[in-house]
């Protein structure tokens, strides 16, 4: 394995558990609205303030080391993705401050759950908006973006930034599920049906118009049958996920939707192989010289890296089980 | 003026750091002060510092956060705005920026839990480390973007490829230097001087108000000692950064000294209104020598002007030339306080120095000032270069940006920030005006008539202070 793979899977990882954490607090922001009173929106806040800045500062790991290991990639895209960029983080910083400020007023309070739902919407469907047009390909010539400002812009690329709001909204009511009691966890159960049949909805749809536009990724997934596998891994994730709901025990949803994130990551990254701008970036021709790589390996690779996952894990532990709220006075 | 891309990415890239800048220079000190203060219950036992520290947890929270949120658009600008820099020095640039989010922001955001939730959960030493490794993570991460930038005002260890990618060839010279190790310390001491003066101030006020005396006077006396030994130490870094930029800057140091004509030996301006069409001073006082004095050591050096330079190599003079002043007559100020107060302070007569009390409260923006000031004399001081003597500005700007994006992006920005801002400033004021004393019904009453104790989280943090 050289250092470029190295960086590239450190990559992949950074921005998996960017997608895995933020995702369940995007989607609580999702959900917020349709919560059950002030009460239950405390109890859902409460499941996610000890951890949404750690979780938010995946997207800020992956960012540095795009910028540190593949900084053609990084100057490439978020130029190329101008406004979306500048929207998710516009949405990422109304989300942010939400969670200080509604508990600081009373007359303002409607206006920073507005900013948080807006903020996690925002957000969230630029997201998938981004990752659809990655899939479906940017106007890129030599290297260089040429499709003006809105060229990232497209019916398939919009379709999944609403595919993203149904998955993010699933496994936050899933992590819902596992760190809550009465209420709100009630109201998690009722919504995920719902969720399940709009993302299968979704799946549906979106292969159906990669079909008729016949994306270049689709051709990709002909010549790499064992790329099947990781499909069939989030097909049974889903099952388990049914059978949580069905049972009602409350520590399966989030493994399992966890699991079905993961498979869904693969597919695309495995797909886009060796590329990383597909088609027109490969990994090899976005990485850093070897001196770059190589600096930020023995200190951030080597320590940093692993050390960061760690007290994420322990961070997560010191805060497990469910959250104790108000729901003990009642 | 038109309105390009270029000039409106600059306008974009200066408002966005400056609102950034605001929250870092408060919590980096802040974060050392609460470690302070727990070391400080730690050795006395004396429950006054964990008040004191309980207290300003909540105003970090509410900085830190603000903070947080506006540092993950810097850490994006890079490559939205200036995205044929990031294509070129990125090999260097990248890994800095990637060292400071590795070793502080994780860091950070990880401790960042315990301090805010932990008070209960964890035993006292590990809060304490806690703390410690908080404010480690805040000085770090200043660490490497001071290396960042450093390398952006005197760049080295690199080579060039034919297509203009910088290649660094020398990680050590990057990293370790003269102007790294003058400018990192003047940066994390005006954080600790920034913060010391918001707390001297707040002390100040509470007294002035007869309000939580006790701590009050606890803060006013512990802070000006503070800024009473770190200002001059300040200073004293603040002439070695000049030297630097005397030496390996000398466009930017003729526009900080106003001077436009080689001078030996070299008077030094004190006050004028620099005028770049007639290229000359209006209202000039300047003291004859005292140029030569500062920028050599000697009495008969000669300093070069502004117009050694070809005009399209020339900073703007105005702002720097302002700023600077605006910086150093911040830093004569805070001297004067802190070293009046400290003094009237060992023989317990603070408390009835009105006029003293009174300067205090009103000096707590001047280490915001003169950190924004410091900024603009050492940035618009670089102009017209990005990386300078490299990069122009107006190379390393996004090509193919239109002026609606950067107009839509400022407009964006503008507004998220003025909303965020003005409603951050009013929570921490209100956080400051109801103080350290734990009155039970702080108007939580407003907020959970039922159950003013069940706060989610159980964290400081949400407590409201009305
Ligand atoms: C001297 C200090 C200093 C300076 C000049 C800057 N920053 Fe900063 N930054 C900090 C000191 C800091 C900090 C003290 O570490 C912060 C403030 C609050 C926080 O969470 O960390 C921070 C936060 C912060 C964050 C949020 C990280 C997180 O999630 O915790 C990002 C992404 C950046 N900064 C990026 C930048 C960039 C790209 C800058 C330059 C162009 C920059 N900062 C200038
Ligand atoms: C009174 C004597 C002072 C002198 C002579 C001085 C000198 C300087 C100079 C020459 C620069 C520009 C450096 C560059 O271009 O790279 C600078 C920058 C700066 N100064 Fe000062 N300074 C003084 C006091 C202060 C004080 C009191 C503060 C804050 C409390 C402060 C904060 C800053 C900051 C934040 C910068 C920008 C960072 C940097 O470039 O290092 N300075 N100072
Ligand atoms: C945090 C305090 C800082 C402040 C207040 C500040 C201020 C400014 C200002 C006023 C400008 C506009 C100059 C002009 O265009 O005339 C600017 C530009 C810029 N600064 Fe800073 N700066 C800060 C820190 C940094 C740091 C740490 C970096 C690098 C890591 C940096 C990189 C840049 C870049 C890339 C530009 C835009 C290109 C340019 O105009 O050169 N700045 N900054």
């Amino acid at each position: 394995m050289t250092l470029v793979d190295l960086w590239a899977a450190a990559l992949a990882l950074a921005l998996l558990l960017y997608v895995l954490l933020d995702g369940f607090d995007l989607g609580v922001g999702l959900l917020f609205p349709l919560a059950p009173g002030e009460p239950a929106r405390r109890r859902m806040l409460a499941a996610i303030s000890p951890v949404w800045d750690g979780n938010e500062t995946w997207l800020v790991v992956a960012g540095a080391t795009l910028f540190g290991a593949f900084p053609l990639v990084y100057a490439t895209l978020l130029s190329a993705f101008y406004l979306p960029v500048i929207a998710m983080l516009a949405g990422l910083i109304l989300r942010g401050v939400a969670f200080e400020f509604r508990y600081k007023t009373v007359r303002f309070r409607p206006l920073w759950d507005a900013g948080f739902v807006a903020g996690s919407v925002v957000a969230t469907l630029v997201q998938g908006t981004m990752v659809g047009a990655l899939v479906q390909g940017l106007p890129i010539v030599d290297g260089r973006y040429v499709g003006g400002p809105l060229g990232w812009l497209s019916p398939f690329a919009l379709l999944c930034g609403i595919g993203l709001c149904l998955g993010y909204a699933l496994i936050g009511a899933c992590w819902l599920i596992g760190k809550s009691e009465g209420e709100v966890r009630d109201f998690a159960y009722r919504v995920l049906p719902w969720l399940l049949a709009g993302l299968l909805a979704f799946l549906a749809a979106a292969f159906v118009y990669a079909v008729l536009i016949d994306l270049p990724v689709m051709r990709r997934w002909f010549e790499r049958p064992y790329l099947v596998a990781l499909p069939v891994l989030g097909v049974g994730a889903l099952a388990g996920l049914v059978r949580g709901i069905a049972v009602r025990n409350d520590r399966l949803p989030f493994p399992m939707a966890a699991v079905v994130f993961l498979a869904a990551f693969g597919t695309l990254a495995a797909s886009f192989l060796p590329y990383m701008v597909p088609f027109s970036i490969t990994i090899a021709e976005a990485a850093a010289p070897e001196s770059s790589l190589r600096f930020l390996f023995w200190g951030a690779g080597l320590f940093v890296f692993p050390l960061t996952l760690a007290y994420t894990a322990a961070v997560y532990f010191i805060f497990r089980g469910k959250v104790a709220g108000e729901a003990e006075y009642e | 003026m038109d309105l390009t891309p270029l000039i409106l990415s600059r306008i974009q890239f200066a408002f966005t750091i400056t609102f950034h800048i605001i929250f870092p220079a408060f919590t980096i000190g802040l974060a050392a002060w609460l470690t302070f203060l727990e070391a400080c219950g730690i050795v006395t036992g004396r429950p006054i510092y964990r008040r004191l520290s309980d207290f300003w947890l909540k105003i970090f929270a509410v900085a830190f956060g603000l903070g947080v949120v506006s540092g993950i658009v810097m850490a994006f600008q890079f490559g939205t705005n200036w995205s044929e820099l990031s294509r070129r020095t990125g090999p260097i640039q990248g890994p800095l920026l990637g060292y400071e989010s590795f070793t502080a922001f994780a860091l950070e955001a990880a401790f960042f839990g315990v301090l805010m939730f932990g008070r209960e959960r964890v035993p006292r030493s590990v809060y304490f480390l806690a703390c410690l490794m908080v404010c480690l993570g805040t000085c770090l991460s200043s660490f490497w973007i001071m290396v960042n930038n450093s390398w952006m005002q005197v760049p080295n260890g690199f080579a060039q490829t034919p297509d203009g990618v910088f290649v660094p060839t020398d990680w050590s010279a990057i990293i370790v230097n003269r102007v790294v190790w003058v400018r990192f310390p003047h940066m994390v001491l005006a954080a600790f001087v920034t913060s010391a003066f918001c707390i001297a101030a707040t002390g100040a006020w509470y007294m002035l108000r007869r309000h939580a005396v006790q701590e009050g006077r606890a803060m006013l006396t512990m802070a000006l000692r503070l800024a009473a030994i770190l200002v001059p130490v300040q200073i004293g870094f603040g002439h070695l950064v000049g030297d630097y930029v005397h030496d390996l800057q000398p466009a930017k140091f003729a526009a900080i000294e106003g001077r436009w004509h080689d001078e030996q030996p070299a008077s030094e301006v004190l006050i004028a209104w620099p005028d770049e069409r007639t290229e000359s001073n209006r209202f000039q006082i300047a003291v004859p020598y005292l140029g030569s004095l500062i920028g050599s050591m000697s009495l008969s050096s000669k300093e070069v002007g502004l117009k050694s330079f070809r005009p399209e190599d020339r900073p703007p003079v105005l702002i720097p030339f302002l700023a600077f002043r605006v910086m150093v007559g911040c830093g004569l100020v805070m001297l004067a306080i802190a070293w009046l107060g400290s003094w009237l302070s060992l023989s317990d007569r603070i408390v009835g120095a009105r006029i003293l009390l009174w300067a205090t409260f009103l000096s707590f923006p001047l280490g915001f000032v003169a950190t924004i000031t410091g900024w603009f004399t050492a940035e618009v001081g670089r102009q017209p270069w990005t990386v300078y003597g490299e990069i122009r500005t107006a190379d390393a700007v996004t090509p193919f940006l239109t002026t609606p994006q950067v107009a839509t992006s400022l407009a964006i920005f503008g507004s998220v920030y003025f909303l965020i801002f003005s409603f951050g400033v009013l929570y921490i004021y209100r956080l400051l005006k109801a103080g350290p004393i734990p009155t039970p019904d702080l108007g939580r009453q407003a907020t959970n008539p039922k159950r003013p104790l069940s706060i989610p989280g159980a964290g400081t943090t949400t407590e409201t202070a009305r």
